[in-house]
């Protein structure tokens, strides 16, 4: 095309705003054209360039089963473990410490207790909190970390024992274990009840005198050689003390009727087996760390 | 076959080559330079002893220990609220000058146009002023082009460097950060910024200058909503200079007025027609009776000599003859060439001069224009200053109020009590102790309830008071026990204030919060 045509193109001028139109008109309203700068232009190949080239080197382009890999081999998965690794590397000798120290010794402004108390709430987070509860306050039957009734000790060793090995599991032989025998089969009826208004005049100030003065007897009888004379429970077989004012099951005299005469058995994995002794050893001392720890 | 080509979508940069000027305006403009140029390059360097434990710059983003220290103040992350109010405070500051003066933080202080001019200078004094640039864009590439090119790139390469390197200095401890720097043992980050900041500037100082203004920044196009009629703005009076004539175009009109006017005359007393002085010449010309006769009407020139001064020395490439331009940053360079030119013509100053566009039809009238004051003082403009006031008092009031000694109470509310063994009622809260101070402190801790409560603190053996080091805050979880049977332990809830004490300087500050009994 010549200079000439070039020149003869009848480009309207827009009276209003005196700019030049692209001649595309609808329906009379015409486009001006205020033309973009040049580089403009560039940038917008230059980000297709880019765009190509990063499709080369990352993870891009979908396929039949999965995505192309990118020649630099970058992956999110990757770069998780990379941190992970960065993570453990760093706290390497935090661990050691940790694996070394006398737990009883710790004291809670040392770093290391600082350190196993956020490593303990973590593990505890993902893995007890499913019966415990994310704030370690138990529910029914599955025992409040935070008070200071302990059925199987409460300073931070008997409580690293207990994590590690577990309660009446039959996965570990080192499991704590005992058995409460389901007295339904041995004891009358009347005697079920008396045992039980017994049981509740240790902690409560509401009970039938004459009921509870037959259970003593019964409680004697049956009961004291694991809950001790004066029902203050024993931590080596994990027997409550039951004139606290904690019930693990519940303290009326229905929950306690049933405790009497079908048991309990509640049972907690050997967590040994699962986590690393770190872990144990953090989780424990996390669990000390609660309020209740002695 | 005639086909029509199509238009242009694209234009390539027009080269803009602004000439020399002298004036006010230019002089205000070459100290806002030196003084904001100034305060960035040099502020990283002012020391500022804080203590042993703390850094001793005087302006530090301390991002690693989250702390901000501007001379006496430091701003903890909690109080960011500090930096959020002084962002406010600068948009609405914006808003402010804007309505009231128009694109002045464009013209004077945005740092696109501080170091655009400064490379304007740094290109001036390599290369020559206007006319010597414009010769030297159209040579060919000779040895003296690429030698006056080559020393002009490297003279702005390293006001870049200088820039993206001061920036880095205000996020690490200057000196230390500089020698780390020439040893190559800074943080890759470091240089990363000083690479990407450097880059930044060389390109748009050096090459893309007024595209970014047009182009790229948002500001130019909200500003038209803050400006109206009263906003002060750089103009062209062009009922003062319209039409506008070049000198002998001048006097070629002058003598055509003249020989008319002595034709008219010696036509007759009847048939007298004759020109009439107005205020401004752009005024309709009165003939009186009998123009019929007058074969062309004469016109008398404006005040515009058409010099292109204005247009040679706009940064921007425009002519404010114009009128208002999106492209305009108000820097007011033109008002200066024009005023040297109008005082060289023998005529007053201000054809282009700041003026609000409302005094138009006073100043076409001939009458005088509103005050200054007149315009600036208008409802928006005395709104914004009084929320920018309101928020910078408050501000101040808050800087005034901080405590050294800090607390902050979290109460644990999973569960929301603890049954003990003796069937008292525990509740737990985790309490962040913070010492703002550069030294250590014996920080004690108290409770205060209409109730009986009993205090305890984790891992303290009884003790009520604990050490907190410098600078740093700590978590202290406490216990508050009520015995069994008593008010807090059977009531819903109860108030209690839990406070600390420095035991040195006596300082205290407490916070509000409940226990919760066993009543549901």
């Amino acid at each position: 095309m010549s200079d000439q045509d070039k020149k003869s193109h009848d480009s309207k001028v827009d009276e209003a705003t005196g700019v030049e139109t692209t001649g595309h008109s609808w329906d009379g309203i015409e486009e001006l054209n205020n033309p973009l700068p040049r580089w403009w232009l560039w940038t917008l190949y230059a980000s297709i360039i880019w765009a190509i080239g990063y499709t080369i080197a990352y993870p891009a382009w979908p396929m039949i089963s999965g995505a192309t890999t990118g020649v630099l081999g970058w992956s999110t998965r990757g770069e998780v473990a990379k941190d992970i690794a960065a993570h453990d590397a760093k706290n390497d000798g935090l661990v050691r410490e940790l694996l070394a120290a006398d737990l009883a010794g710790l004291a809670p402004e040392d770093d290391l207790h600082r350190y196993a108390v956020s490593r303990g709430g973590a593990v505890f987070r993902a893995q007890c909190s499913q019966c415990h509860g994310s704030g370690a306050a138990g529910a029914k039957g599955y025992p409040n970390l935070l008070d200071d009734d302990w059925l199987w000790g409460g300073d931070v060793e008997n409580i690293a024992l207990t994590v590690k090995h577990g309660i009446r599991n039959d996965t570990d032989d080192d499991a704590r274990y005992s058995e409460m025998p389901a007295f339904g089969e041995m004891l009358d009826d009347d005697e079920v009840t008396d045992v039980v208004e017994y049981v509740v005049s240790l902690s409560s100030t509401d009970f039938d005198e004459l009921v509870a003065l037959k259970g003593k007897t019964v409680f004697a009888d049956n009961c004291s050689s694991c809950h001790g004379a004066n029902a203050e429970g024993d931590r080596e077989i994990g027997a409550p003390d039951l004139g606290d004012a904690i019930w693990l099951y519940g303290g009326d005299r229905a929950s306690l009727e049933h405790t009497v005469r079908y048991a309990r058995f509640g049972v907690m994995p050997a967590w040994g087996q699962r986590l690393s002794d770190e872990d144990v050893r953090a989780v424990s001392i996390y669990v000390h760390s609660l309020g209740g720890g002695e | 076959m005639t086909t029509t080509p199509p238009p242009q979508l694209y234009a390539p940069r027009e080269p803009i080559f602004p000439r020399r000027v002298t004036g006010v305006f230019r002089r205000f403009k070459w100290a806002i330079l030196i003084f904001t140029l100034g305060i960035y390059y040099l502020m990283p360097w002012i020391r500022w002893d804080r203590g042993p434990h703390l850094p001793d710059q005087a302006v530090l983003v301390d991002i690693a220990s989250r702390r901000f220290y501007f001379f006496w103040i430091e701003i903890w992350p909690h109080e960011f609220y500090f930096v959020a109010g002084l962002l406010i405070m600068a948009g609405l500051g914006l808003f402010l000058f804007t309505s009231a003066l128009g694109r002045v933080w464009c013209g004077y202080a945005c740092p696109q146009t501080v170091w655009t001019d400064l490379f304007i200078l740094v290109e001036r004094w390599i290369e020559g002023d206007r006319n010597a640039r414009v010769r030297l864009h159209n040579a060919k590439w000779t040895a003296r082009k690429w030698r006056l090119s080559i020393t002009k790139w490297a003279a702005w390469l390293a006001i870049s460097v200088a820039t993206g390197g001061a920036w880095v200095f205000y996020f690490a401890d200057a000196p230390t950060l500089l020698v780390d720097l020439f040893t190559f043992t800074a943080h890759p980050v470091a240089y990363g910024t000083v690479a990407f900041l450097t880059a930044t500037t060389f390109v748009f100082g050096g090459f893309m200058r007024e595209q970014i203004c047009i182009y790229m920044c948002p500001w130019p196009r909200i500003q038209a909503a803050m400006m109206d009629s009263d906003t002060i703005t750089v103009a062209y009076r062009d009922w003062r200079g319209e039409p506008r004539g070049k000198g002998n175009l001048r006097k070629r009109d002058r003598a055509a007025a003249e020989k008319a006017e002595r034709e008219a005359q010696a036509a007759g007393p009847g048939q007298q027609a004759r020109y009439k002085a107005t205020p401004y010449p752009n005024a309709p010309i009165q003939l009186s009776s009998g123009s019929a006769t007058i074969a062309a009407p004469v016109q008398e020139h404006g005040d515009c000599i058409d010099c292109m001064a204005c247009v040679n020395v706009c940064p921007m490439g425009i002519d404010i003859r114009d009128g208002q331009q999106m492209e305009c940053i108000t820097c007011a360079l033109c008002i200066d060439a024009c005023d040297d030119v109008m005082a060289k013509i023998g005529k007053p100053r201000g054809l282009i001069d700041y003026l609000a566009l409302s005094d138009e039809p006073a100043e076409r009238a001939g009458e005088a224009p509103k005050s200054v004051w007149h315009h600036i003082l208008r409802p928006r403009t005395i709104l914004y200053t009084a929320l920018w006031s309101l928020i910078g008092v408050g501000l101040v009031y808050a800087l005034f109020i901080r405590s050294d000694i800090e607390l902050t109470v979290s109460p644990v509310r999973n569960p929301t009590f603890v049954v003990q063994s003796d069937g008292s009622i525990r509740n737990i809260y985790d309490v962040r102790l913070r010492n703002k101070l550069g030294e250590d402190r014996l920080i004690h801790l108290g409770l205060t309830s209409e109730a009986t409560l009993g205090m305890e603190l984790q891992g303290r053996n009884g003790e009520l008071d604990v050490l907190v080091p410098a600078d740093t805050t700590i978590l202290q979880r406490v216990y508050v026990t009520a015995t069994p049977q008593s008010a807090a332990a059977t009531e819903h809830s109860t108030d209690l204030r839990l406070w600390v004490e420095d035991a040195l300087s006596g300082e205290r500050a407490g916070r509000a919060t409940s226990f919760n009994g066993r009543e549901k």
